[in-house]
């Protein structure tokens, strides 16, 4: 049996409680027309081993007590699988940490004093519904437009093991298949590009057998509906990739080029 | 798919503009070679540029395609930055692009407006009295004018420094273009390194060389 094997010295590591007091600076917006300022939040007792959004609780839990509106936000798994959990936090999607959502942001990352600006995803095509809420139903309505395979299931279902699907493919499937769509990349790109997301939804079947069969109709629908959105152009910057949770990279978006090119020659 | 929603889409868009940016760079190195000859012998650079000034196929076919691609690389950069601009409507409060990406690929529109801004001057400088030299007057033919009118345009140390301006903003542009503009038709694979590196040398090399040009004539005239 493998043993667990441990690199962590317990006894450097200092278990006192450190408090951490910050500043937190967030974008209160009452609803979707009405509009929006940044306002100052002061916070102690903050724990360095506190999740991001565990902060957030805290913060909430005091406005509630003293009659305030509390901060509304995105969640739902808090465990990096949802997509759910959103936020531009000191100027990064997900904040200054790598390979991780919002949710699994710990405060470890900040330190004592620190000033935390704390905003919504912005983009055209995502709408602030509520203070640190968007719409992100224009990823929805991507996907709809493609990104599926249709299926026969009225009881005669092929069992998807029976199309042998060589490792390396299968693989570079998975990893496109990871993206959680939430939409970091849109938030950090500086053109509000949908690229990496739409690209990574594309390449997803692009690369399997039984994502060949719609494989022109999708890219071909997945991109004019991305277009009809309101996500601005790929300009190549790399930034999206830096700031993706799930590591989606621009292979992705290569691959969605030449599968566009391809397509639109056949269609 | 009709053809009208390929030219509007959003990636024909980004393919047309690395294909034009792959053949301004093609055009870049063929100059640079060009100008490089005049530091070394003015009877080469001479009997060069009267070839490229009085060859019909240079002058009638291949100049107006660069006229073209200049001026549709600069208009679609200027319309697609105006487009992705619009879509943030509201910019963040706090915004850290440095930790994720480059000065570079970040400023292309301003590295691009100054390059722009020098083509202007350097239409005026050569292109102008080029073509007044040859269609307007009908000047005879000189096969050894070129090297002397190049040298005379470098006497100015305020020109040589717009010149040498513009360039370390061309090394800018190219530093993110050159690879970008491979990405974009597609090319990410195992070679894109290698090439990505090749592209930084590319970036450098050709702008700093166009600068070592002016330098030297500015000094030597
Ligand atoms: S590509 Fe990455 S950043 Fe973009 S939606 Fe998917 S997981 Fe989020
Ligand atoms: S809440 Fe699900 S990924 Fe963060």
């Amino acid at each position: 049996m493998a043993q667990c094997q441990s690199t962590f010295d317990f006894r450097l590591y200092d278990f006192q409680t450190k408090n951490m007091k910050l500043t937190l600076k967030i974008w209160r917006q009452k609803n979707a027309a009405a509009e929006g300022k940044i306002v100052e939040y002061p916070i102690d007792h903050i724990e360095p081993d506190m999740s991001f959004l565990e902060m957030l609780d805290i913060l909430n839990d005091e406005l509630i007590m003293k009659g305030d509106e509390p901060v509304a936000f995105d969640h739902d798994c808090r465990e990096g699988i949802c997509g759910m959990c959103s936020l531009y936090i000191n100027g990064e999607a997900h904040g200054p940490d790598r390979g991780v959502t919002t949710c699994q942001l710990h405060m470890r990352m900040f330190k004592d004093g620190d000033t935390i600006f704390i905003e919504p995803f912005r983009a055209k095509a995502f709408p602030v519904i509520k203070d640190l809420v968007v719409d992100r139903s224009s990823f929805d309505r991507i996907q709809h437009a493609g990104g599926f395979i249709s299926v026969n299931t009225s009881g005669n279902t092929i069992d998807a093991n029976t199309i042998p699907i060589n490792k390396k493919d299968a693989d570079t499937a998975f990893d496109s298949a990871a993206c959680i769509g939430c939409g970091a990349c849109v938030a950090s790109c500086k053109n509000s590009s949908a690229m990496l997301f739409v690209a990574a939804k594309v390449s997803q079947y692009a690369l399997l057998p039984q994502g060949r069969i719609e494989a022109t109709d999708r890219v071909l629908n997945m991109v004019s509906q991305m277009d009809a959105e309101g996500f601005g152009n790929c300009t190549n910057t790399g930034a999206c990739e830096v700031e993706c949770p799930k590591g989606i990279s621009l292979e992705n978006i290569a691959r969605m080029n030449r599968e566009y090119m391809s397509a639109s020659l056949k269609g | 798919m009709a053809k009208s929603a390929l030219l509007k889409s959003s990636i024909a868009k980004k393919v047309a503009m690395a294909l034009s940016g792959l053949f301004l760079m093609l055009f870049l190195a063929q100059h640079f070679f060009i100008n490089m000859t005049s530091v070394f012998s003015s009877d080469t650079f001479n009997s060069i540029s009267h070839f490229m000034g009085n060859n019909p196929l240079v002058q009638f076919v291949i100049q107006p395609i660069l006229i073209v691609g200049v001026v549709f690389h600069f208009i679609m950069g200027f319309v697609l930055d105006f487009k992705n601009r619009s879509a943030r409507p509201i910019a963040y409060a706090k915004n850290n692009g440095a930790a994720n990406s480059s000065w570079a690929s970040r400023n292309m529109i301003i590295s691009g407006s100054v390059i722009l801004a020098f083509l202007a001057l350097h239409f005026y400088d050569f292109w102008v009295p080029e073509m007044v030299y040859k269609y307007v007057d009908v000047s005879p033919l000189d096969e050894t004018r070129y090297f002397h009118e190049l040298v005379a345009k470098f006497e100015s140390p305020v020109r040589t420094g717009l010149y040498i301006l513009s360039f370390v903003l061309l090394a800018v542009h190219l530093n993110h273009g050159f690879s970008s503009s491979f990405q974009s038709v597609g090319f990410n694979n195992k070679y894109s390194k290698g090439l990505k590196n090749f592209g930084l040398g590319f970036a450098y090399v050709v702008p700093f060389g166009f600068i070592f040009i002016a330098l030297f004539h500015h000094f030597n005239h």
